[in-house]
């Protein structure tokens, strides 16, 4: 393919040392090291290799409209757009705010959004067929972490009696769900099971809240292929609710918790309605959250433009994790305000800077350090793994949103066909050239499986590799 | 002067400032005074009692956004949101001074390679500037292509809206007057329509709302970047037709089949042919009922067409309202009141053109407000 980003930066490097060598030829008798005054042949010369050595990507479209959710890990596409990295491209990027998930999918789908801020399980769950079909690929994972479960000042009440380490004004965290199963298996007993909220079916949310409940014996209830309600032999009653809603649905007693990312969490906390008991940092650490998502055909139509965005994304996402030497972040601040206008995220500065510039408020009496809330960089998080995808494709075979066992090849296809490191390679090879990256911001050696960890909630080990080994290993949920 | 000016107020629905105008010209100066009392004075006073009442009830109901915004706060929140709008102005206009300097970069690029490719030195690179140039060409031509790529104002949600609303209007009317005369010329006509019509006029827009996306979803594939109307704008405007079709189409229905039946008979006897006698007769003769029937359609759109907007998510007024309530600030509030009170203030005087159009075309002036 001579449109190859690798062969173009390579063919302008060798355009420039012909300029530079004709320049040299040119100048004949004279020092080869003068700059060539203007006017002249030889500036001529010269002044063609320069032109020719700025080149841009070939775009197939430079007119972009894409979505976003209104939550703070929508980002780095609005830092992209705002600070210019789009128009670096020769991009111009429209950027609208979407009602739902949904919305978001559909409008993708149909072509009205070149691409989105999406779910990491969106592009997986659409690609494998559960909900609406559609063939959705990533080259760009958005974040790592970046929700919490908040639950009401009642149930925390409750967790507190049944658990009186909790019965603190800064109790020990991480905060299991063990407490909870009192709650919850009083309630299930009443015939009134506890409700809980997350914002999508194949949201990380709900394989987080999912997560966080078995940890401690909960059962969160089985998806089928004919009921995706996702409530069959379930403890607790799981239900969707839009992020934005999440606080007043609780307030309004529909439902008793729920997990749901940023600013949504630290609002019910400021308002007083609800108690934060755990990050989801804390679930499974550095685990992925979002991603930037379009469709395979939109990818197979405009190569070098989703090259462009996912150029500009790179930028943003290491320019939001910045920090000076002392390790403090030096952009989230005006990254915050940035967010805090109406046509963006649009909750109030005080909100969004809670999670997004270090601390993370529990309870009104428990403010914490979590440097790692949202991560958008550091530790190669934009780059999209194939155990990321893997680990997403368990949890949904987990809770028979898959419903039937596939072997190991087959997570490792599905994977491969979803998550596209191939062009986040190209792309941020772009931008070393370009001087924007240093080499080490890229794990160039990886294969696309991340070394196996242990780093949730109860100690599980997590090896992308072997899928169906990490399904036995959980005591609820589907095995195979 | 004066009746000129009596007569511009009766015809716009302000008759309530009549007395003014009498008063001005020194007629009767009690009586005047005693009507600008009743018409202007008390319904003043009736207004100020009203802001009083929700100064001291805003103060008192705290919600999880803050205390409800006092009509101070919300004026506040309107000028912000013209200031914005002033931003956003701004904002377009240096874009388009930009988007115009970066074509005349790409151009003056184009011809500095192309002359750069002239010079015999070049040879080499020859091939390699010509293409280039040519892409530069692109570029520039692509470039000036460009529109604003800022989120859309204030102001520009309430034109969105508009457009929208008078889209549907029209599409309905276009469709509700030619099959309400068939109604009412044939009772056999209207017999087959008439079940559609009961069965129909009832359902809630939002209920429409799902199958009109779907439908348009699947029916207009035009390549979204080349098509002349978004998606979302037809399947508002169509939600908007499907619901505003009905009173139209009732009223021309009952229209036609009441005139008066002296005009049928005249018509008979010039034995006028059926397409003169629905331009010179029937339809001159059924105009004020048709009207009122318009009125209505367009107050039912202007309704409809916030609701698909907060549903679907589609641009306009609508989602402006969704938007801040999602964004959960401690300006939600006020800004969403800014934005009842606009839809408010809109539906008034879309509704007083409607008035204005059906006193012209009326014979009588027995048609008021």
């Amino acid at each position: 393919m001579p449109d190859s980003p690798f062969l173009l930066t390579a063919w302008s490097r060798v355009v420039l040392c012909c300029g530079v060598l004709a320049a040299a030829v040119g100048c004949g008798g004279s020092t080869a090291a003068t700059p060539a005054p203007s006017a002249s042949r030889t500036a001529a010369v010269g002044d063609a290799a320069a032109l020719l050595a700025k080149e841009q990507l070939d775009l197939e479209k430079d007119e972009l409209k894409l979505g976003f959710i209104k939550l703070t890990d929508c980002a780095p596409i609005v830092i992209a757009k705002e600070l210019g990295y789009f128009d670096d491209e020769g991009l111009s990027v429209t950027v609208e705010a979407q009602a739902n998930w949904k919305i978001l999918l559909d409008r993708v789908i149909s072509g009205e959004l070149d691409g989105a801020h999406m779910l990491a399980g969106q592009p997986i769950a659409a690609t494998v067929g559960f909900g609406t079909k559609a063939h959705i690929v990533t080259a760009f994972s958005m974040d790592l972490n970046g929700n919490g479960i908040t639950v009401s000042k009642s149930v925390w009440q409750q967790m507190q009696e049944a658990d009186p380490k909790l019965d603190s004004p800064t109790p020990p965290h991480p905060i299991t769900a063990a407490a909870l199963k009192v709650v919850a298996d009083r309630q299930k007993a009443a015939g009134d099971p506890l409700k809980l909220g997350m914002v999508f079916p194949v949201s990380t949310h709900n394989y987080e809240l999912r997560y966080w409940l078995a940890a401690a014996g909960i059962h969160p209830g089985f998806y089928t292929a004919d009921d995706t309600r996702g409530v069959i032999d379930g403890d607790v009653l799981i239900s969707v609710t839009p992020p934005p809603q999440m606080p007043a649905t609780l307030e309004a007693g529909t439902i008793q918790g729920y997990c749901v990312g940023e600013p949504w969490n630290q609002q019910a906390v400021m308002r007083d309605i609800g108690v934060c008991v755990v990050t989801d940092s804390e679930i499974w650490k550095n685990n992925p959250e979002k991603v930037f998502g379009v469709t395979k055909e939109w990818a197979g139509k405009h190569p070098q433009t989703h090259l462009a965005v996912v150029k500009a994304l790179i930028r943003a996402g290491k320019w939001l994790d910045a920090v000076d030497e002392k390790g403090e972040f030096l952009n989230r601040k005006r990254a915050c305000e940035i967010l805090a206008r109406k046509d963006y995220v649009g909750a109030d500065y005080d909100v969004i800077a809670n999670s997004m510039t270090g601390t993370f408020l529990f309870q009104s009496t428990d403010r914490q350090e979590q440097k790692d809330f949202n991560v958008f960089f550091e530790g190669f998080a934009t780059y999209p793994y194939y155990s990321d995808c893997i680990w997403y494709l368990t949890q949904m075979r987990r809770w028979g949103q898959i419903d039937e066992p596939r072997d190991d090849a087959w997570y490792h296809e599905t994977a491969k066909s979803i998550y596209l490191p191939e062009i986040y390679r190209q792309a941020a090879q772009l931008l070393v050239d370009e001087g924007q990256l240093t080499t080490d911001d890229v794990p160039w050696d990886t294969d696309g499986y991340k070394s196996a960890t242990s780093e949730f909630i109860d100690g599980m080990e997590f090896n992308g590799r072997r899928p169906r080994e990490y399904l036995a290993k959980f005591p609820i949920g589907r095995k195979d | 002067m004066k009746q000129f000016l009596i007569n511009g107020l009766q015809l716009t629905g302000f008759s309530a400032f009549e007395p003014v105008v009498r008063l001005c010209a020194g007629e009767n100066r009690p009586e005047q005074v005693r009507k600008i009392t009743q018409l202007l004075v008390m319904p003043a006073v009736a207004f100020l009692m009203f802001l009083g009442l929700w100064t001291i009830g805003a103060a008192s109901v705290e919600t999880r956004f803050g205390k409800i915004p006092n009509p101070r706060q919300v004026w506040v929140a309107g000028q912000s949101l013209f200031a914005a709008h002033r931003e956003t102005v701004q904002q377009r206009a240096a874009f388009y001074v930009e988007r115009d300097a970066k074509v005349r970069v790409h151009t003056a690029k184009a011809a500095e390679m192309r002359a750069a490719a002239a010079v015999p030195a070049n040879a080499a690179l020859k091939e390699r500037l010509e293409k280039n140039a040519v892409k530069q060409d692109e570029l520039a031509s692509r470039t000036a292509r460009r529109k604003f790529s800022g989120s859309p104002s204030y102001l520009d949600q309430i034109l969105t809206s508009l457009k929208t609303v008078f889209t549907g209007f029209v599409l309905a009317s276009l469709v509700a007057i030619p099959v309400g005369i068939l109604c009412g010329l044939s009772p056999t006509f209207m017999a087959c329509v008439n079940p559609f019509i009961q069965i129909f006029k009832p359902v809630s827009p939002l209920a429409w709302l799902p199958i009109v996306m779907i439908v348009v979803g699947a029916v207009y594939t035009t390549d979204p970047s080349e098509a002349w109307f978004e998606k979302s704008f037809i399947s508002s405007a169509l939600t908007v037709a499907l619901c505003s079709l009905w009173p139209t189409l009732v009223n021309t229905a009952l229209a036609v089949a009441s005139i008066d039946k002296d005009y049928i008979n005249v018509a008979r006897v010039l034995r006028l042919g059926p397409v003169t006698r629905v331009f010179k007769i029937i339809l001159p003769a059924s105009l004020p009922l048709m009207f009122t029937g318009l009125r209505i359609s367009l107050g039912v759109g202007w309704m409809v067409l916030i609701a698909a907007e907060m549903l679907a998510q589609n641009p306009g007024l609508g989602k402006f309202v969704w938007d801040m309530f999602q964004n959960g600030s401690s300006e939600t509030l006020a800004q969403i009141m800014v934005a009842v009170f606009t839809i408010g203030i809109i539906g008034f005087l879309l509704d007083r053109v409607m008035i204005v159009c059906q006193k012209l075309v009326s014979f009588d002036s027995a048609v008021s407000a």
